[in-house]
């Protein structure tokens, strides 16, 4: 299994597709790790800059991440800069289940908790350990922890504990 | 309760449902090409897995980047055609018989009502015009596809759009489609499947429910679907007449592949579209929508007629009875890449190419091209395309370009203009009215 903890990036923008996350002229690699330092390389938000993703694990986003071209290149770019959770009110369809298909998490959580979570945590130093069992994420601030639930569905949960679906695929057809 | 069309196929392919909705389909087909193909090959030769489920049943194009460009688009293409002959896939199509997927496959008739269908690409969802379940996905799903011939999905929830009325001279299914993106935004969709159904899609073409279904994905839909008809069975025939005696027979046994009266919707949806204009896109989401009238004007600097979405015959003949004796403007440049090569080869019949080449477009061989920006026609930084591809995301066609999504027709106009601008189709039939 992944590690699911580390620092928080906000990203506070809705319908980030993946061009943005790995643009299209990337896709004639065929190792994921050449992808490394090209993440969100074409991303359309003021005042971000690929620095800010140094030493984080985890991004916390608004409405459909992850839309448009089906590319696994996307949770793959996210995978080999070492963030495997993704934290929004919703996902596209592909996107969402190419996480799950690498073991990685796309976590859905209410419009009023992410707002909640840009308004308390955003632009500040938060480190957020999900734990897997338990449904929760733990969230620490320097002044601050606390705990937020989320819903995990059973076939979501086991390709993540099983560190994806070509596996599980193998197991069983 | 009665069932919609796509819960039918997933009843007809189920082969487990292993967790509360997670719903594992028998494929009757997997697409693929050579972009998000050969990671999966190499991942299944790595687990010692190189196999596949039926040789029969995938079909394989090199499309995105043809001929190679460069040692590592060479490399991608080497992969998937090694892969095809070590396999025996015959229906793999190399450089000289290659078109966009999306055309080529339709085109050879590899697609049936009631088929579940997936490929590495999210413009599967073009698939579904035929009464089919077709969606795009990862390479993950795709590798699994390949070697077990199964695919996991959630219930199929549906959005039905009636769409009354009558598309007027010159509003073509793109703008339809630009419009309904612009109702349900790019959100609108997500997790569910969009019906298109009603009086104006029953007259529609294949050509024209493909470029309706090809868009689905943009208001983040999993698959769009048309019902089956005569027209699916006429464009079918060649493919299907040792099945069936009668063209009507074929017609009874995929009319089973219609949702009921009292299925189930999430939404359902109704448009009179008879007043709609010709549609564009403006800023980076296909849901930005407004009509040509309101972009009239906007300088290009390329204009761009091809792709899954509008690269096919019909969208070709439309462009070329417009730009027939004119010229392009001398501000802009202009290209055309028909589908495939038996687009090519109609276009070139009918003299249509012969009037791209006169009217001053560079034609191309038949490939996904600029559509994303990975072999040619990129945008440099700054500068506009008049397209009729489906995606206006920032840096789709090159770093710092914008593109403008339209019809064949507005594209055609455009060319000749420099600038946004109706087509004399729709501005002689405006003109009528007055």
């Amino acid at each position: 299994m992944k590690t699911f903890s580390g620092k928080i990036l906000f990203l506070d923008r809705s319908d980030i597709n993946t061009d943005e996350i790995i643009p299209a002229k990337y896709l004639t690699e065929i190792t994921k790790e050449v992808l490394k330092p090209y993440l969100l390389e074409d991303l359309c938000l003021e005042g971000f800059s690929t620095t800010d993703l140094e030493n984080k694990s985890v991004i916390v986003t608004r409405e459909n991440f992850g839309c448009g071209s089906s590319r696994e290149h996307a949770p793959w770019a996210l995978q080999v800069n070492e963030i495997n959770v993704v934290i929004a009110e919703n996902f596209a369809r592909i996107f969402r289940q190419n996480m799950y298909n690498c073991g990685m998490f796309a976590i859905e959580l209410p419009k009023e908790t992410i707002n909640y979570l840009f308004k308390t945590y955003g632009g500040k130093d938060v480190t957020m350990n999900i734990d897997i069992d338990k449904s929760n994420i733990l969230i620490q601030s320097e002044k601050k922890t606390e705990t937020i639930g989320f819903k995990v569905g059973e076939f979501d949960s086991t390709l993540v504990k099983g560190g994806g679906w070509v596996g599980y695929a193998d197991k069983h057809y | 309760m009665g069932k919609t069309i796509a819960e039918k196929i997933f009843d007809a392919h189920r082969v487990d449902e292993p967790f509360p909705d997670a719903h594992v389909l028998r494929l009757d087909r997997v697409f693929c090409h050579e972009i998000t193909t050969p990671i999966a090959i190499t991942d299944l030769v790595a687990r010692g897995m190189d196999r596949v489920f039926d040789p029969t049943k995938i079909k394989a194009v090199i499309d995105h980047v043809t001929p190679a460009k460069d040692s590592k688009t060479a490399e991608q293409e080497k992969i998937l055609r090694d892969w095809a002959r070590r396999h025996d896939i015959k229906d793999f199509f190399d450089v000289g018989r290659n078109g966009v997927c999306h055309a080529i496959f339709p085109e050879k008739g590899f697609i049936r009502p009631g088929f579940t269908i997936i490929m590495g690409d999210s413009h599967t969802c073009t698939h579904g015009a035929f009464g089919a379940f077709a969606a795009g996905t990862g390479t993950t799903d795709l590798e699994v596809g390949i070697l077990k011939g199964v695919c996991a999905f959630h219930f199929p929830k549906t959005i039905k759009m009636v769409i009354k009325g009558e598309l007027k001279p010159g509003v073509f299914a793109k703008d339809l489609i630009l419009f309904i993106i612009k109702e349900l935004t790019v959100n609108g969709a997500t997790n569910m499947i969009i019906e298109f159904t009603g009086p104006v899609v029953d007259v529609m073409s294949m050509e024209s429910r493909m470029t309706l279904c090809n868009m689905a994905i943009e208001a983040g839909g999993t698959c769009g679907i048309c019902y089956p008809d005569m027209t699916t069975v006429d464009y079918l025939w060649d493919y299907i007449k040792d099945e069936f005696a009668t063209r009507e027979e074929a017609l009874k046994e995929y009319s089973k592949w219609v949702s009921d009266d009292d299925a189930e919707y999430e939404q359902i949806r109704e448009f009179d579209i008879s007043d709609l204009e010709p549609m564009v896109t403006f800023g980076y989401k296909p849901d930005q929508v407004k009509s040509v009238a309101e972009m009239n004007g906007t300088k290009v600097d390329q204009i761009y007629i091809g792709s899954c979405t509008n690269g096919r015959i019909e969208d070709l003949r439309i462009a070329a009875s417009i730009l027939k004796g004119k010229n392009i403007s001398d501000d802009v440049r202009a290209i055309v890449s028909p589908a495939s090569p038996d687009v090519y080869a109609k276009a070139l019949k009918e003299g249509l190419i012969g009037i791209f080449h006169d009217a001053g477009f560079c034609v191309t061989n038949p490939t996904c091209g600029a559509c994303l920006g990975m072999s040619n026609g990129v945008l440099a930084d700054g500068e506009v395309c008049a397209s009729t591809t489906n995606r206006n995301f920032n840096g789709r066609m090159g770093k710092g370009g914008t593109v403008h999504l339209m019809s064949p027709a507005t594209a055609a106009a455009s060319a000749i203009a420099g600038t946004i601008t109706n087509s004399n189709l729709f501005e002689v039939s405006a003109g009528e009215e007055k």
